[in-house]
This record gives C-alpha cells, structure tokens and sequence, in this order.
C-alpha cells in the first residue's frame, strides 16, 4: 500500500497526487512513468512521474475514464493498492544544447522535470505551454522557475497568447537556433506540433502514450510504430523521435476499448452519488 | 476412460464435461478420489532403484510418497514431498509427467506408468496449509541474498536459500507473485487460488516479497550487486511477433497480453474488474504448443467461436496431447497446414489470409519443413487474432548487467549449477533456458540455491 500525501484538483479535469513511493522515487529521472492500480479490481494506468523527491512522487492526471476518475476521489490520508516504476526509459539529456520543451494540455505535467533537468546539465531552455482555455492551464510558475524563458498560449486567448503552441514554437525557432525539442500531450497535439520543426531537421522528442497492461515489456499492447518498425513503448521509449513515428497508428490503438471504456465509466459513475464527478466531497 | 493412444498413464481423473466446462474457468480435472489414489499407489512397484525419481528434475522421492498414499498415510504423503518440492500442487497439474517422472518409470513401457502427477496432486491438495509442519529453517548466516523474478525458479530458489539461513529478499515486477503460473497458465489448468496458497508456503519461511519493483530501475543494478549473491529468474517474457502484415491493427493480441489481462487482470469479469479484454466472436489463434492451446481454450470460455492455424500437420504440434485433446472437446477448430500471412482489416480485424503449406524433407528438427502451396491463399473471417509463436527471455536487466555473457537467444549464459559469467550472480529457468517448464526451472532454482549456499560458505562468494 502507497499512502497518497497530498491530493489537489489543479484545473478543470484536472488532478494532482503526491504518493509515498520510495523505489519510485529514489531512482525515477526525467521523462520515467510509473504504473497504479488503485483496488484489487483495479485497471493499471501508466502516468507520468511529474515530480519526485525524497520518498515522494507526483502524478498529474486528467479525468477521462473510469480509473482516472477514481484516482480523483482519492484524498490525504488514503492509499493506493500498487505503484510500480520507474518504468521506460529516461530522457536523452544533452548538454550545452538549446532546448525548446513543449506542453500541450494535461501533458504539461510531463514538462517542469524535464526542463529542470535540461537545465541543470548546463542547456539554454525555453517553455512553452498551452492549453485550451484559462481554466485547464496547469504548473505555469512551475514552468517559469525551471526555463530560461516561457511562453504560454491558449486556444481561446483566455490567458496568455491567443493561439496553439506549434505557432509558438515556429516563431521560437526562426528566433534562435535550437537544437533539440520536446513535445508532449495529447497525440494531434504532438503529431501536430512536432510537424514544425521537421522541415529545419531539429531533433525532436514526443512521449507516447499507448495503452499498457504490464509496462515491463512483457505483453506488447503498447506497440508503436517507428520508422517503420514495431517498438515496445514501456521500454524502448515512452520518447521516441517525433518525425519517424506513426502517430495515426497510435491514435488508431488508443481506441481499441471504447466502448467498454464507456461502459466502465457509467459504471464507475452509477455506484456514486450524483455530484458532478471528481467534485469535492464537504 | 481412455486416453489418447501413445501416451500410457495410471488411472485417470475425472474431468468436467466439454460442454459444461466451456461455460467457465472452473478447473477441467477434478482430482483423483482417496480410493482412486490408494488403487493407483498400489500399483507402484517400490522399485530399489526408482526411475522415476530420475527423471524429476527436483528429486521428489516418488517411491515412499506412493507408499505413504497406498498405506492412507496421506499427510505424510504431502510431508514427503514438501522435503523436495514446495510447489506440489502446481507440479501435480502442470508438469509434463509423460516427459518427466512418468515417463522414466519402470511401468511406462509395458504397463501403464504409475499417474505420478495425479498422486502428487492428490497429496499436495488435501487439506490447507493449517496443520502443516512449518519447514525447518537452518540459523541465520547473516548472508544477503536478492532473488529477482518470482515465477517457480525464483520461487524455488528464494524458499531453499530461506531453509538454509540466508536473509532472502524477492523482487518481483507485476503486483503479484508467481510469473507464468499466475499470468500464463489459465484457471481452469492451474487455479490461482492454488498458486497463492503454495506461495505463502514460501514466503512462510521468512521471504521479504517486494512486488511492483523492476529490478534494474526500481533497484538499481549497483544496489542489486551489493547482495552477497543474486539469483536472477526473470523469465522468457518477450513475445515474439510474426511480422506479417497488419499485425498493428485493432484486435491483434500477442498470446502474453491477452493472458495476462484476463489471468492477471481478471477481465473475463470486466465491468467487474477493470480491465476490458477483446471477447471477440471470431477469433484466430496462431501457433501450436501449449500457450496457444491455452490461448484458445481461453478465448472460447469467452464464447467465442476459434480456429488454431498451425503451419505443419497435426502429428508435428508441439503441444502436449492431453491439452490437444481438451481443446478440441471444447470446440476449438484446427487448421493445420496453414500459415497466415497477412492479417486484414483497417482499424480492426475482419480476418487473416492463410496460405496452404505442404509438408517436404525433413528439416533439422526431424520435422517435415513446410512449404508454401503456390497459389493457395485462402481467407478466414476473424475480429481477434492470437499469436502465440514463442516468447524469448526478458532483456531488460540482462541488457543492465555489466559484462553478462548471452547467448544466440538473448539468454543469461549459465554452467550446470547456475553460474552466470558475473561472480555472485546466479541464474536459471527460461531466462538461462529460454521458454521451458516449470518443473525445469524449479530444478535450475534449486541447484543454483545449493551452489550459492555452498560458495558463500566456503568463501568463494564473500
Ligand atoms: C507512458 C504514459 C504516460 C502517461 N502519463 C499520463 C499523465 O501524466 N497524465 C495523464 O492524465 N495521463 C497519462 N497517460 C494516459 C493515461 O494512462 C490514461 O489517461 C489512463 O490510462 C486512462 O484510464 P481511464 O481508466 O481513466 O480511462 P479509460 O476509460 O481506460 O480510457 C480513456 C482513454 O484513455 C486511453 N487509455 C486507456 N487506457 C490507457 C492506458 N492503459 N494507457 C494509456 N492510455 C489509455 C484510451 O485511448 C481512451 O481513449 C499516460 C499514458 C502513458 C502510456
Ligand atoms: C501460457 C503458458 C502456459 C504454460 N504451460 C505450462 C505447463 O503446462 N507446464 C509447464 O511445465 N510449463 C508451462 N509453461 C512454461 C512455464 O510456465 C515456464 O517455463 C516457467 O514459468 C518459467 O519459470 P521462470 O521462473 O523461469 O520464469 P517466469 O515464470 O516467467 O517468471 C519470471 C518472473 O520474473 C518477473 N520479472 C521479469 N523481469 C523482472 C525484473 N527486471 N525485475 C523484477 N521482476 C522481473 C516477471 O514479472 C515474472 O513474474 C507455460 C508457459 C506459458 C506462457
Ligand atoms: S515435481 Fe513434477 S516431475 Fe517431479 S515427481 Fe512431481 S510431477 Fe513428477
Ligand atoms: S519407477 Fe514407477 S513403479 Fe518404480 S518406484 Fe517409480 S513410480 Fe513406482
Ligand atoms: S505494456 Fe506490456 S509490453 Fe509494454
């Protein structure tokens, strides 16, 4: 059992847990996921490691199934039955380099710990994060403490620049020369975003998220496609280099459940009260 | 009731019917009846020189536990054999006795070889583990020992280095211990409820389990050397994948993944459990040992309707007979002489293209080599493909260890007593063998238990 220290909604949807994990915690780097399975009859999800100090990890979630939603109700003082990790590989972490790392949504969770790390082997780095709208934004001041410069965009120009992210990041890249990019969130996202810095050939790095049962390398659901070839996402990425992966193919195996993601959520959702789900509890 | 021919074995269990078992994942084999056993131990020759015991890679002492169940002795019986095997009742299920025990016994050739399997089952299944002699465990040595992986060698491995004192620490990856036996091998062969209660056995004397860790990240490789000795048993747990076309399409399952989320995950009780697995109506398993019989007998508990493509003739399976036999009782269709080659459909699977193969000289394995018939592809419909083609051993931590000699499969190289080409650091079952048995990796656990407790007492090991 893993006691969970802290729990916090960030933003719309949107949830934080810090979770007493020590063999997590102690080892896990930048660009590492974990894997939880919060009951006996529990589903094990793979999120990324946000955060990680001393004993402790952060995870930061957004509510779309009947697990997320789950782990949303979850609050201090509670626990969670399994946490297993660090799991995949760590970022690739360059040094002296010009570093651009790009958050898109909930993916922005991903973000500080890699730009904290970039930044701590002597890179130059600039941030930038969007989200659709004022409410779903997420971790800004953290952003801003780990990056040399940050800029912050919204689909609806509700807070920040009025924008997408991948407009962001071209001006960023006429501005300067950049030698490597991190983009992270959403799939369309991703496969968008990173589009941009192909025709200058910028390295650049997406973090994929298939689904996962083991997350050891032991069953193959996470299959991806890159260049052309079948990679194990648990443990030949989550990064894979963004202009050789088959970003439709992994929106295409992100939907093999739905309706049984369906059906679990209204489930999940008719054994509970009638709040509106994840809401806070007196 | 007969058997298939070729395959000569003692008085037989009963077995649910075909139609019923189909239904659920309760167990096919129901056990031998306390006469039933007596009969059958009484047929043991209680030869001077046990064969049998040969051809048991763990030494259990065949002989006097058949003695004790003839006499009604029956606890100790199970006695008997915790001496040699902590994991009876697994072995009395799993192992493949025909090849092992049974078929080293004197009576397999003009009789019918004493049902080793079956009496072992009998024992080990009789009562709880309350009121079991709890096993005698050596003083303390204040040596360390880390076991990684927690499938029948590590289990193995850990339990006798308990026995003999040392302070034994198991890692296991998953959030449960048991490897193949938990994740692999189905209920209705194996129920877990019997895997639990052999662990504990285990763990009764005085393992540290710790679940959820991969060793390699969870634990550094530094933090895993600094034991006195390592006993590495993670497993051949990589599957393979034909690399036939359309294998990333929707519904395409290695046999491991589909396993493990309905024997790991539950899902066949999905909503219940959370996590959903393709039941699918039409579905097509690849391959032809034991894992895609499983595989198949699985997904037609689903409800399914299934067909087992397998590229040589039937006589060439490599699958144990008796699980052939149970799989067809339950429905599964065999088209054998057939190789897919392309998997159809676009996101999801509508169905496989198959060609026919014909069978010509025989290759290195004494096997006909089958070739592919110009021209004969066929179609068949299919909304789940299986493959079940093999699995290699795990590369992760292999890969993390410095100066690990490996071998063409990507195994630990190991001597006969489990000694990897790092000192202090021991291997054995399908990371050492590549995928195997059971009962072999619990042999290799226990001669590498035996070889560390002997290095670190005589110094070899510090
Ligand atoms: C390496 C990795 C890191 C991730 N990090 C984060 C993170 O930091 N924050 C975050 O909010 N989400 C993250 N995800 C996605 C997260 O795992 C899924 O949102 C979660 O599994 C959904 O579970 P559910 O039961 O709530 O929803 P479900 O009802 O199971 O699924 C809803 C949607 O989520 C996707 N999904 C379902 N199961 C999985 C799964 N096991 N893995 C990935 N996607 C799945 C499906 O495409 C589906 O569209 C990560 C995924 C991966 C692979
Ligand atoms: C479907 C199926 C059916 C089978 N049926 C039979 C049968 O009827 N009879 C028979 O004799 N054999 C059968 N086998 C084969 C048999 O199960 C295996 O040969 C046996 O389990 C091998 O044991 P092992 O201890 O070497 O490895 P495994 O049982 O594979 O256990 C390895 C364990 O190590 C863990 N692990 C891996 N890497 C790490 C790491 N880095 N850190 C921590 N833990 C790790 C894994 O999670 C796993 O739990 C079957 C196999 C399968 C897949
Ligand atoms: S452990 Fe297996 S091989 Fe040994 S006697 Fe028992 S059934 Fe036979
Ligand atoms: S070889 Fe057969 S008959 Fe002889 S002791 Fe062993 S089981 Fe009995
Ligand atoms: S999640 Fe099973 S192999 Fe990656």
């Amino acid at each position: 059992m893993y006691s969970v220290v802290k729990a916090e909604q960030l933003a719309d949807r949107v949830h934080e847990l810090v979770v007493e994990a020590p063999h997590v915690a102690r080892h896990a780097k930048a660009g590492q996921f974990l894997i939880v399975r919060v009951d006996p009859d529990g589903e094990r999800i793979p999120l990324t490691i946000s955060r990680a100090e001393g004993d402790l990890v952060r995870v930061i979630f957004m509510t779309i199934g009947a697990t997320t939603y789950r782990l949303a109700e979850l609050r201090a003082g509670d626990s969670i039955l399994d946490v297993a990790g660090p799991l995949g590989r760590p970022s690739g972490i360059p040094q002296n380099a010009t570093c651009v790392v790009v958050g898109g949504g909930v993916g922005i969770a991903s973000c500080p710990i890699i730009a904290r790390t970039l930044r701590g082997a002597g890179n130059r780095v600039i941030g930038i994060i969007g989200a659709r709208n004022a409410d779903l934004m997420i971790l800004e001041d953290e952003m801003r403490q780990a990056c040399d410069e940050l800029h912050v965009t919204t689909d609806d120009g509700s807070m920040g620049r009025h924008g997408y992210a991948a407009d962001v990041l071209k001006e960023v890249i006429e501005a300067e020369p950049v030698d490597q990019v991190w983009v992270i969130g959403p799939a369309i996202m991703m496969k968008v975003t990173s589009a941009v810095t192909r025709p200058k050939g910028i390295r650049t790095w997406v973090s994929l998220n298939p689904i996962m049962v083991d997350g050891t390398g032991m069953c193959g659901s996470c299959r991806v496609v890159v260049n052309g070839e079948t990679k194990f996402a648990c443990v030949d990425g989550p990064e894979f280099d963004a202009h050789q992966v088959d970003f439709d193919r992994l929106m295409q195996r992100q939907r093999i459940y739905p309706e049984e993601e369906r059906e679990a959520l209204e489930r999940h959702h008719a054994s509970h009260c009638g709040c509106e789900p994840g809401a806070r509890h007196g | 009731m007969p058997l298939i021919a070729g395959v000569s074995r003692g008085r037989d269990m009963a077995e649910r019917a075909s139609t019923v078992r189909v239904h659920d994942f309760g167990e096919v084999d129901l056990g031998l009846s306390p006469d039933q056993a007596q009969a059958e131990a009484d047929r043991c020759l209680q030869c001077k020189k046990p064969a049998c015991v040969t051809g048991c890679p763990v030494g259990v002492d065949i002989p006097a536990f058949v003695l004790a169940i003839a006499e009604g002795r029956f606890g100790e019986a199970r006695t008997g054999i915790l001496e040699a095997n902590l994991l009876p009742a697994v072995c009395g299920r799993v192992c493949p006795q025909e090849t092992q025990c049974e078929g080293a016994c004197v009576l397999s050739g003009k009789d019918r070889a004493i049902n080793i399997g079956a009496l072992e089952r009998f024992a080990a299944d009789l009562g709880g583990l309350e009121g079991e002699a709890p096993v005698a465990r050596a003083p303390a040595t204040g040596r360390r020992v880390a076991v990684v992986g927690s499938g029948p060698a590590g289990l193995t491995a850990a339990a006798e280095l308990a026995r003999r004192g040392h302070a034994v620490t198991l890692y296991e990856s998953l959030h449960e211990p048991g490897g193949v036996l938990l994740y692999g091998i189905p209920e209705f062969r194996l129920p877990k409820a019997v895997v639990r209660e052999e662990i504990e056995r285990v763990l009764a004397l005085g393992v540290e389990l710790r679940t959820n860790m991969l060793v390699g990240q969870s634990l550094p490789v530094e933090e895993l050397l600094a034991y006195d000795a390592v006993f590495i048993a993670t497993g051949a747990g990589l599957p393979s994948f034909m690399g036939i076309p359309g294998e990333e399409v929707n519904g395409v399952y290695s046999a491991n993944e589909f396993l493990t989320r309905v024997n790991l995950m539950h899902a066949d009780r999905f909503p219940d459990s959370g996590t959903p697995v393709k039941r699918g109506s039409r579905v097509v398993v690849t391959g032809g040992g034991n894992v895609a019989m499983d595989a198949a007998r699985v997904a037609r508990r689903l409800g399914a309707r299934v067909s087992l493509v397998y590229r040589r003739r039937e006589e060439d399976l490599p699958a144990r007979r008796e699980e052939v036999r149970h799989a067809r009782e339950e429905g599964v269709e065999f088209m054998t002489c057939a190789a897919p080659v392309r998997i159809l459909g676009e996101p999801c699977v509508t169905g496989v293209e198959c060609v026919q193969m014909e069978m010509c000289a025989l290759d290195e394995s004494g096997r006909p080599a089958p070739r592919e018939c110009e021209g004969s592809s066929f179609v068949i419909d299919a909304d789940t493909v299986i493959q079940a083609i093999g699995t290699s051993p795990n590369p992760l931590l292999v890969r993390l260890l410095p100066g690990a000699e490996t071998g063409r499969k990507g195994n630990l190289v190991v001597d006969e007593d489990g000694r990897t080409s790092i000192p202090r650091v021991y291997a054995g079952g399908d990371i050492a063998t590549g995928a195997a048995t059971v009962i072999l990796a619990m042999g290799a656990g226990k001669r590498a238990a035996a070889a560390i407790d002997a290095d670190l007492r005589s110094g070899i090991a510090p």
